[in-house]
């Protein structure tokens, strides 16, 4: 299909909607089709860390998580049904200088060749985690199944989500630690 | 979608469509009633969008049900596991009862797309969307499954045999909507499998098979589903195989007996998967380690003839 005909076969309806997308706690409007894709609509607000790698729902690179625990390839959801849902993306894991421990695990662990593909790999496993607080090496792997790295890196991507759910594991055992004696510990 | 190549033409943004959200069945089915045939039901979309996004797809009007929570269940009732439009492929994967009693679920829900995708695709779409070379269909036909659905005249049981007519067509007429499928709560001394090749995690099916099998106290076989994917325009029961399995005593003859016609009944497309007579041996080799693993799993060890 050339660029003329796809053009003219999509101008039949412009129902353009206005969608309230709620990222990372933060609200942002914006004026889409229904037809807009998730991903597209989080890169256009300015938030660039959701990747779009395939285009075709094979690759993971655009997973971002849906109220807290859901991984979900944003370019296979439309804008207008997130509307209403808790959308976090890689931004709202963690800040330079306040890593999210699986993002600290990345670094500690080299868990990323290349870094395309890893803000989809740090949402699918930050969701994993949130189910299955001690995942063996074979369920890391299971769960990420559907995120592809073109640099076969995943060795490292295994042992760093290993780290982290170590690290979120104990930091819970201290947190009720805290809470048991007053958070005088 | 089965049958993806390379080269083939794409685009990234679907057709253009309207769009309204769901507050309830009644609903959507009233919706449904009103646009007649230009308009789909979205639940979980992950079979539907790529469709629209390659315009293999085109409705002119999604109606989305993704906030329905009442259809999002699985529960036993009436001697049926019965599971909602909205419940996604994981809550069966994360189901102590499912994972402890319904083997072939468990089998099939492991291996459908990947994990992400199934945290939100869901087992009634994928059943309406009937690719042949979905897993879900042939483990809804092993498994005697029944579809469920509601028009403005009520609700229809359909058997999934019916259900699923042909490529990407079902039994739903216009109006209806697809709200539960029914598993049979499987029998004592019933175990099953599914087996899959595929080329990579995530992958349609290159070929796959759906066993389940009920026995009696001695091991002789009371009941018997196997069928296949990828193995035709619909999915596949194989009935000959059934009926060589019925009343008999498991063993390793029976199995190729058995295994034999689904090569013979397998109607494969060649495709970037594989060629014909490739996927046909498959079918043949996928029920054999299906019925194998059934029998593992039954407790019962196979000598060469009963």
């Amino acid at each position: 299909m050339t660029t003329a005909e796809r053009e003219t076969e999509t101008t039949e309806v412009d129902p353009t909607r206005r969608v309230t997308l709620k990222i990372n706690g933060k609200a942002y409007k914006q004026d889409v089709e229904p037809r807009k894709l998730l991903a597209y609509a989080i890169r256009d607000t300015g938030l660039k860390g959701t990747h779009v790698g395939c285009d075709s729902s094979a690759c993971g690179c655009c997973v971002v998580v849906l109220d807290g625990d859901t991984p979900v390839k944003s370019c296979t959801m439309f804008a207008v049904q997130a509307e209403g849902r808790e959308i976090t993306t890689v931004e709202g894991l963690g800040q330079t200088g306040a890593l999210h421990p699986l993002q600290q695990a990345f670094w500690d662990q080299h868990g990323l060749q290349c870094g395309y593909c890893t803000p989809g790999m740090l949402m699918t496993s930050y969701a994993m985690l949130q189910h299955h607080s001690d995942p063996t090496d074979q369920e890391v792997r299971e769960f990420l199944g559907g995120n592809l790295c073109r640099c076969t890196g995943y060795n490292n991507i295994v042992k760093a989500v290993q780290q982290a759910a170590q690290v979120l594991r104990d930091d819970k055992v201290n947190q009720l630690a805290n809470a048991a004696t007053g958070g005088n510990a | 979608m089965a049958g993806f190549c390379p080269g083939e033409r794409r685009t990234v943004f679907p057709a253009a469509f309207d769009y309204a959200r769901m507050h309830s069945a009644e609903e959507a089915i009233s919706a449904l009633a009103q646009h007649g045939g230009d308009a789909r039901i979205l639940a979980g979309g992950q079979s539907l969008i790529p469709a629209m996004r390659y315009r293999l797809a085109r409705p002119a009007v999604l109606l989305d049900i993704g906030g329905l929570n009442d259809l999002k269940y699985l529960r036993e009732e009436g001697g049926f596991l019965r599971i909602g439009a909205m419940t996604a492929d994981m809550t069966l994967e994360r189901d102590k009862n499912v994972r402890s009693r319904y083997s072939l679920l468990t089998a099939t829900s492991d291996v459908v797309a990947d994990p992400v995708v199934r945290c939100v695709g869901t087992v009634v779409g994928s059943l309406c969307h009937n690719d042949p070379s979905g897993d879900w269909g042939a483990a809804s036909l092993a498994a005697r499954a029944v579809m469920v659905v509601r028009g403005e005249g009520g609700e229809r049981l359909i058997p999934i045999d019916e259900w699923l007519v042909d490529s990407f067509q079902t039994a739903l007429r216009e109006g209806e909507m697809a709200v539960e499928v029914r598993f049979p709560v499987p029998e004592p001394r019933t175990e099953g499998a599914y087996q899959k090749i595929e080329r990579k995690v995530g992958d349609y099916a290159t070929a796959a098979a759906a066993v389940q099998l009920t026995v009696d106290d001695s091991g002789r076989v009371t009941r018997a589903g196997v069928a296949l994917t990828a193995a035709g325009p619909r999915p596949v029961r194989v009935e000959a195989a059934e009926r060589i399995l019925v009343g008999q005593l498991l063993s390793e003859n029976l199995i190729l007996a058995a295994s034999d016609e689904a090569r013979a009944i397998s109607e494969p497309f060649a495709d970037n998967r594989g060629g014909v007579d490739y996927k046909k041996d498959m079918a043949r080799v996928l029920v054999a380690r299906g019925l194998r693993q059934t029998a593992q799993r039954l407790n019962i060890t196979l000598g060469a003839s009963a």
